[in-house]
């Protein structure tokens, strides 16, 4: 009776989990999987990836994208890009931050470490009212608020595999999804035809193209390095302390096994008493 | 916390202390000498288990609250602050909202274990009405909880779960209203909730107090279900439950870290890291994963107030229990029957958290009715007529003959 309960159980799921799957798989495409050096119970971040993503950031992202919970003296933080105090320093001076001079008028200085990025817009307002009515969303936490529909019973397999990196798939997957609306589809004015967006017709242009943004170490120019960069950076901006959380997880896990195994020869031990 | 202590203080201060406050006699026989019937098994243990993560939940909670700001503007960024600046504040954080997770995965085990071995019926009815209680004011605590990083799921979530008492006739309008503080969820929403989610947890711990009050005085079940007879048929707390207890909160803390340190967005939801916005609703408003199968049963029913006493009343029912089953034996052991509806009624519960997490349309809606049918008539119609037509099976004479069989 227990198994034919599971059995049916399992049915029913898998007959109601199977025509929204199709459903799904023809309306929005699942986001290919990306091979990520931050996933995993040793993920790290890429230093050169990140110095990558974060000069992509700056030269294109941050035309429009605000990032304002992150500050300058974060790029110098341990497990982050790794850059040294004075580069930092000298990136920060590159920036014009408002702010009061002592008689409390309104100047514009340079940028120190401890300042945040500035915004590219005054304030929501205006980044509606310069962007087709749609405010870009802030990059701060953008990594961790995407993710796309795993399914049944994917979702149970991802308790294992630990794969928590929906989100930066699914923004490299947004990323080269610009193609071109099929004929039967209407996008409406204003928007891109995107085959990875939910409802498809996003307002952000595709940001990225080949070639668009330099690199010093050698690295291909292609739209999917680039996608890869950014992304990783944005999963940086939105976790910054991902490499010590890891590190530290790897450390208390070895240490509950062993406590575990310890407590467990005790319990033998004291119960062998008892029997 | 019951009968005459056999605790003989030690030393000097001791002695001194217990003809003024016998705390130490408190102790001594509600945790050491305490008799534990000896064939409990691992499922036992998720009582202290429960207790281990209410303490957690507690000491990370009063260190966040000493970051967080409940405000509207500030609520957000305050948190993103405790990630990103505070030392530790990332791992207090996940912790702590991993741990409201792990705390109701414990829940569960614990009410379905009770359920499986008739733990709440005769002389344990006040027990489980308490367990019942600790459930809800979970239930609420957790709930108030989620709003506090104030995402969208937290701010679209507090919106749909307090508009449920304006289902009420005449009063609904102005109960919400005075709830919200205002005329939408907003600051003073935000500001209460973090005042009572800040109280709830001291409450629980005050009703935990007198379950474990009510459980030293009715003294354990065991799977067996028949009460201990004999001295043969118990140990004492100390040590046997104690390092059995201890063995599981470590293997527990395993998962808890496998989720808080590896997985720990895994259950909460993407929307929840985008700030709350009036204007904008998310696709799917999906509460957290604990809630689901009632949330399924609330939106089974077309009518919005009979869908709200509905979901109250999947809840309530569980406080009558131990009337609405009517057999003698506790224990699911030797109720050949009641095992399967047991199982039965577990998938349901499981169907029902699945459809909860699914948006209420088509074959979902009539899924949900039928299991929502189900799991009322479990309770209403199902275990009052197993008590009196199942054939269950011969109770062992004693649990140390059940333990040691042949041996005894």
């Amino acid at each position: 009776m227990k198994r034919i309960i599971l059995a049916l159980t399992l049915a029913g799921f898998a007959a109601a989990a199977t025509p929204v799957l199709a459903e799904e798989g023809h309306d929005t495409p699942q986001p290919p999987r990306v091979k990520w050096s931050f996933s995993g119970p040793f993920g790290k971040f890429d230093q050169a990836q990140l110095q990558r993503g974060f000069k992509i950031y700056r030269e294109v992202c941050a035309n429009c994208h605000s990032m304002q919970m992150v500050a300058f003296r974060n790029l110098a933080d341990a497990g982050g890009p790794g850059f040294s105090e004075a580069q930092v320093a000298a990136v920060a001076s590159e920036y014009k931050i408002k702010d009061l001079d002592d008689k409390g008028e309104a100047v514009e200085r340079a940028g120190r470490p401890a300042d945040y990025f500035p915004s590219p817009f005054a304030n929501e307002l205006v980044a509606k009212a310069a962007n087709g009515g749609v405010a870009p969303p802030d990059f701060s936490t953008l990594a961790k608020a995407r993710t796309y529909e795993r399914g049944f019973p994917w979702f149970i397999f991802d308790i294992f595999t630990q794969y928590q990196e929906q989100g930066p798939d699914y923004i490299v997957a947004l990323l080269q999804g610009y193609v071109d609306a099929p004929k039967d589809f209407q996008v409406p004015p204003g928007g891109n035809y995107n085959k990875y967006f939910p409802g498809h017709s996003i307002a952000m242009p595709p940001p990225l193209q080949a070639g668009q943004v330099t690199f010093d170490d050698g690295s291909p120019q292609t739209l999917d390095q680039y996608t890869r960069d950014i992304t990783s950076f944005m999963m940086w901006a939105s976790e910054p302390h991902l490499v010590a959380r890891k590190r530290l997880g790897l450390q208390v896990m070895v240490f509950l096994i062993v406590f575990a195994g310890l407590m467990y020869f005790t319990k033998k031990k004291v119960w062998s008493a008892a029997h | 916390m019951s009968g005459h202590s056999t605790y003989q203080p030690q030393s000097g201060f001791m002695k001194w202390m217990e003809r003024r406050l016998p705390i130490g006699g408190l102790v001594h026989s509600s945790f050491v000498a305490y008799p534990t019937p000896r064939n409990l098994n691992y499922w036992w243990t998720f009582g202290g288990i429960l207790s281990f993560m209410l303490g957690v939940q507690i000491i990370t909670g009063v260190v966040l609250a000493m970051h967080y700001t409940p405000h509207a503007d500030l609520a957000f960024k305050s948190v993103e602050t405790i990630m990103r600046d505070v030392n530790y504040g990332w791992l207090l954080r996940y912790l702590h909202a991993t741990g409201a997770s792990m705390f109701f995965i414990a829940v569960y085990i614990h009410i379905f274990r009770g359920m499986y071995y008739g733990s709440y019926k005769e002389p344990r009815e006040v027990l489980w009405i308490l367990g019942v209680i600790i459930y809800l004011l979970m239930m609420a605590t957790g709930f108030l909880g989620y709003t506090l990083p104030w995402g969208q799921m937290s701010f679209w979530g507090a919106t749909v779960i307090t508009n449920f008492f304006s289902a009420f006739p005449g009063i609904g309008e102005p109960l919400v209203t005075w709830l919200w503080g205002g005329y939408g969820v907003g600051s003073p929403t935000l500001n209460r909730f973090f005042s009572l989610h800040y109280l709830l947890p001291f409450v629980i711990a005050g009703v935990v107090i007198l379950h474990v009050w009510a459980l030293h005085v009715a003294g354990q079940n065991n799977p067996t279900g028949i009460d201990p007879k004999s001295d043969k048929d118990t140990v004492p707390f100390t040590p046997y439950a104690t390092v059995k207890d201890g063995f599981m909160i470590v293997c527990f803390c395993i998962l808890f870290a496998w989720f808080a340190f590896y997985l720990p967005n895994y259950l909460g939801h993407a929307d929840n890291y985008v700030p709350a916005n009036p204007a904008v609703t998310p696709a799917h408003i999906v509460p957290e994963w604990y809630y689901l199968p009632f949330y399924a049963i609330l939106r089974a029913i077309p009518n919005k107030l009979l869908g709200v006493l509905a979901l109250f009343g999947s809840i309530g029912i569980l406080a009558f229990l131990p009337w609405l089953d009517t057999s003698k034996v506790k224990s699911a052991r030797y109720r050949p029957l009641y095992r399967q509806f047991f199982w039965l009624f577990f998938a349901v519960c499981i169907g029902l958290g699945w459809l909860g997490a699914k948006p209420a349309e088509g074959i979902y809606v009539v899924l949900a009715r039928i299991l929502t049918v189900y799991y009322f008539a479990h309770f209403i119609i199902i275990l009052p007529l197993l008590g009196i037509f199942e054939k269950t099976k011969p109770l062992p004479n004693s649990i140390s003959e059940s333990v040691l069989g042949s041996k005894a």
